[in-house]
């Protein structure tokens, strides 16, 4: 696998920065906003934002992980089971406005599903998307992000890497990945 | 991602520590969704399940449905009473024409020990055993564990009585095994005549006396005395059984401890359980049946993404 660095640690700060201010001017003092970071990784995202936001504004944001397994569209089409992760969501929905997080929007197969799954837990006045990574002109359905870290180009057959600091990584850094010739897989899946 | 390492859930027997451990984590990411204002996933939209009740049941057909409901799986019911089976149709033939109609999973109750394993050499649909004769009711035992594991934290180290009718009883049978594959240790109490003759064979406890049993467990698993399988009299009168080896509220609280109460239910209350110990703060009975569902749905799931 060839790694390519697409976003050094320096950027990501930035990058984390500049969504959190976007997220300021159109929720101002999230009283009635909501973030709902996506399983498995979305949830670092939304962590990181929320940590951005107490810093920048001194408020603790609502912030619940959303796990869309149960509602995939790929369920029994793939090789083995979908390990379902944890979610957590403490607050109802019902009229807030929810901002899904997730790292890369690909496909957008897990944004639909995860718009079927937050509708179990109410009914929001407003969704919107944000994510770190667009892999542009990849999209399978017509869904866009509200807020976009970085639009990437892509093959289908690369893969975004999101590592996070205290998680898999010394730093935060977004890494693209390209199989070598006999690694190569007709369709990659993130 | 890790799989089950069977196509059916035909008996505990037949499956791994860690077919019960991913089934247990499938389950808890149910209960979740079983909590939510709208409480159904749409993850076997494209399933359908025939539930297939050669013998009564209430809670466990009505636990089946309600999990395959929650799934989102097209769902048809059939029970024998009323049926071609009264006509003298075989289990096979009466099987592979509920299989014409494209079901992909049958969930089977059957009087006969043995009936789905037959099933399964036969037919390509998945299997889950919902109860054979007086042999296994694997998906009791599994939600069994899962409750002690929610009110214990674990269930291996755990000391366990099985306390009752054992012989008749198919619930103790995948109860031995499952607790046994996680690391209880298990007991069995009853009259003489309603323990298996073997039953030390497989590694358990024998008790006699009630009180000795609840002296030494930290779960009570009090089981039915199931008088519809008794061909003789196996002990004198119900009213001497519940003398012997009904438990009640004074009892458990005269134990120096804290003691968890189960039953699979339906209690003969009186006989087994009296009321104020059924429905004592020892009882998580009402916990079994609410994760009875996420087990079900864990397993259907799991099942049904082998393909």
């Amino acid at each position: 696998m060839h790694k390519r660095l697409i976003v050094p640690h320096a950027l990501f700060q930035i990058m984390i920065r500049r969504l959190a201010h976007q997220l300021i001017e159109t929720h101002r003092d999230f009283s009635d906003s909501v973030i709902l970071g996506l399983q498995p990784r979305g949830i670092y995202v939304a962590d990181r934002l929320q940590q951005t936001l107490k810093e920048i504004l001194g408020i603790t944001v609502q912030t619940g992980y959303l796990d869309i397994t149960f509602h995939r569209d790929d369920f029994r089409r793939r090789a083995t089971p979908l390990a379902p992760n944890a979610t957590k969501v403490d607050f109802s929905l019902e009229g807030k406005r929810v901002i899904l997080v997730d790292d890369v929007l690909y496909t957008g197969r897990s944004v639909r599903a995860a718009i079927d799954a937050m509708i179990s837990y109410g009914r929001p006045d407003q969704v919107e998307l944000l994510v770190l990574i667009d892999r542009q002109y990849t999209r399978d359905l017509p869904i866009e992000a509200t807020y976009t870290g970085q639009r990437v180009d892509s093959l289908h057959s690369q893969r975004v890497e999101v590592t996070w600091q205290g998680q898999d990584s010394p730093e935060d850094v977004i890494w693209l990945l390209t199989p070598t010739p006999d690694q190569e897989e007709p369709h990659a899946t993130a | 991602m890790q799989q089950l390492s069977v196509r059916h859930l035909l008996g505990i027997k037949e499956i791994t520590p860690q077919d019960i451990q991913l089934i247990f984590e499938t389950a808890d990411q149910f209960k979740e969704v079983l909590n939510r204002p709208i409480k159904k996933v749409p993850s076997l939209r494209d399933v359908t399940i025939a539930n297939v009740f050669f013998e009564n049941s209430t809670r466990t057909k009505l636990s089946f449905e309600l999990a395959e409901k929650r799934l989102s799986a097209d769902v048809i019911n059939f029970s024998a009473s009323g049926s071609s089976v009264k006509k003298g149709e075989t289990l096979l033939d009466t099987v592979n024409n509920i299989l014409s109609m494209k079901v992909d999973m049958i969930v089977m109750r059957h009087s006969s020990p043995g009936a789905p394993h037959f099933l399964s050499r036969k037919i390509q649909a998945n299997i889950v055993n919902a109860g054979d004769g007086t042999h296994e009711h694997p998906t009791q035992a599994l939600l069994d564990s899962f409750s002690i594991r929610q009110k214990l934290g674990e269930v291996a180290g755990k000391k366990i009585a099985i306390i009752g009718d054992i012989t008749h009883s198919r619930v103790a049978l995948s109860n031995i095994f499952a607790l046994q594959m996680q690391g209880a240790e298990v007991a069995v109490c009853g009259p003489p005549t309603l323990l298996p003759k073997h039953i030390g064979d497989l590694g358990v406890k024998i008790f006699w006396n009630v009180r000795e049993a609840l002296q030494w467990c930290d779960v009570a698993n009090v089981l039915r005395i199931q008088l519809e399988r008794q061909q003789g009299k196996l002990f004198p009168s119900l009213r001497e059984y519940a003398l012997y080896f009904g438990i009640n509220k004074k009892m458990l609280d005269e134990l120096d401890k804290e003691i968890v109460l189960m039953h699979p239910g339906p209690i003969n209350r009186g006989v087994e359980l009296t009321s104020d110990a059924a429905d004592s703060h020892h009882s998580i009975i009402l916990d079994q049946v609410e994760n009875g569902v996420a087990i079900r749905m864990a397993v259907l799931y799991l099942l049904a993404s082998k393909g």
